[in-house]
């Protein structure tokens, strides 16, 4: 058997975190423009879009993340799709994301006062114009703080796509443990990567949080 | 192709799903209520607490934030017996999950322990209340009444995430599903009863912390 010394497990680990960081990003920005849409339907004002979203929402929070890539992966099967577990955790993962998202986004919007929809609609602006024009580039503001938070969940999120296969950091901890038989140092490096990984974007926001802290309280 | 869905094929295993929602229950219930103490005593240390302590929690608080739960569980069960510390798989899920909701936790009541008026402690000296009675009876039931809230969602989120002790082959409904699934093959009803049934307690868990929020703190 090969020796694994500690710089290989490393140096392995390492090399697996670029899919952990690839996921993230798919998901993240997929989620993100999906969460956008999801968002336009929710605040439409048109009572079964606004249902459909709420229904939608409430399916990705309300359910374990895990089952829910459990069902992509066993559910796409039965329309005759060869499920990859890139396929099924890319698409698991976009659609939780977007969900969150669009909720977080949705109370940014909820906070712009009602005053400035009514000033846009009485200049005669459609709905996508009072979006694009007076509410999204206020709620932007309000909105960053909390999706970079969020941005940390996603990265942890990938951590469950290990489970059905798809090899990341999580993954090639488990395989590189049952070749070594060393879990303590593994599994140690692994969540050592994980937290290079969150802790400067938790610690972006924790920043971005107090500075509109400020803001507000001026 | 052509797929019927059969739910029937369910109804057989109804025990073994019984016991994984129970599982899944208990397991939610005892951590919620371990993991809400041990964030309080990290809130304290951060707050009131000596520097070094506080140090300490933040170091956990932040260990555990910014790493995946399943890796916290994936050390406690697998990396910890080499240290001699053995757990099977029960109390590892448990342990994980105080673990993990504590760190949360603290962070959330320290907010809401940092939005107490400073005059109310200073009342609280003049009234001579010792250093205890003023964190108990002035600023952790404040604290609490402000963030309620964000601490239910939090627990609800512990107790969705708590599928993933299945991993570890801790019994709880996620690994009732893959155990039902590995027997007749109906993976996709499984695991649309298993989300539908973490849906409803999701739901159910709402309205009982929403109902413990208003007996206890009667006017928020």
């Amino acid at each position: 058997m090969a020796d694994f010394s500690i710089w290989v497990i490393f140096s392995n680990l390492l090399w697996a975190t670029r899919w952990t960081v690839l996921l993230s990003l798919i998901a993240f920005v997929c989620g993100g423009m999906v969460g956008l849409f999801i968002l336009f339907l929710r605040v439409s004002r048109v009572s079964v879009l606004e249902i459909i979203t709420k229904i939608f929402i409430e399916f990705f929070q309300g359910t374990p993340l895990l089952m829910q890539l459990f069902l992509f992966f066993f559910g796409l099967a039965l329309f005759g799709i060869q499920v990859s577990p890139w396929l099924a955790a890319g698409l698991a993962l976009t659609l939780w994301t977007a969900a969150f998202l669009a909720e977080i986004w949705r109370g940014c919007v909820e906070a712009i006062p009602k005053g400035q929809w009514e000033a846009s609609s009485s200049l005669a602006m459609s709905f996508i114009e009072q979006m694009r024009y007076v509410i999204l580039p206020q709620a932007a503001k309000i909105a960053i703080a909390p999706t970079v938070g969020f941005s940390v969940q996603v990265v942890k999120g990938t951590a469950l796509a290990s489970i059905i296969g798809f090899v990341e950091l999580t993954k090639a901890g488990t395989m590189l443990n049952n070749a070594t038989f060393r879990p303590f140092l593994v599994y140690s490096m692994v969540a050592l990567i994980y937290f290079c990984l969150c802790f400067p974007l938790s610690w972006f926001a924790k920043r971005l949080e107090g500075k509109s802290d400020v803001a507000a309280a001026r | 192709m052509r797929f019927a869905l059969n739910f029937s094929d369910l109804i057989p295993y109804w025990d073994v799903l019984a016991a994984g929602i129970a599982f899944t229950i208990v397991l939610t219930a005892v951590s919620t209520v371990a993991g809400v103490a041990l964030g309080t005593a990290c809130a304290w240390t951060r707050t009131f607490g000596p520097g070094w302590l506080g140090g300490l929690s933040r170091a956990y608080i932040e260990l555990i934030r910014n790493t995946p739960f399943i890796v916290q569980l994936f050390f406690i069960f697998f990396g910890l017996p080499a240290l001699g510390v053995k757990l099977n798989e029960t109390t590892a899920a448990f342990l994980a999950m105080v673990i993990n909701l504590g760190a949360y936790s603290a962070e959330i009541i320290r907010a809401g322990i940092q939005a107490v008026p400073k005059g109310h402690i200073e009342a609280g000296d003049s009234l001579a209340m010792s250093r205890l009675e003023i964190f108990r009876y002035i600023v952790l039931k404040q604290a609490f009444q402000k963030v309620y809230p964000a601490l239910s969602s939090q627990i609800i989120i512990v107790m969705l995430g708590s599928s993933v002790v299945s991993q570890i082959s801790a019994e709880d409904l996620t690994y009732a599903a893959n155990f039902v699934q590995s027997r007749n093959f109906r993976a996709f009803e499984v695991y649309v009863v298993a989300a539908a049934i973490y849906l409803l307690l999701a739901i159910i868990a709402r309205y009982i912390l929403r109902g413990i929020g208003w007996l206890v703190f009667p006017r928020a």
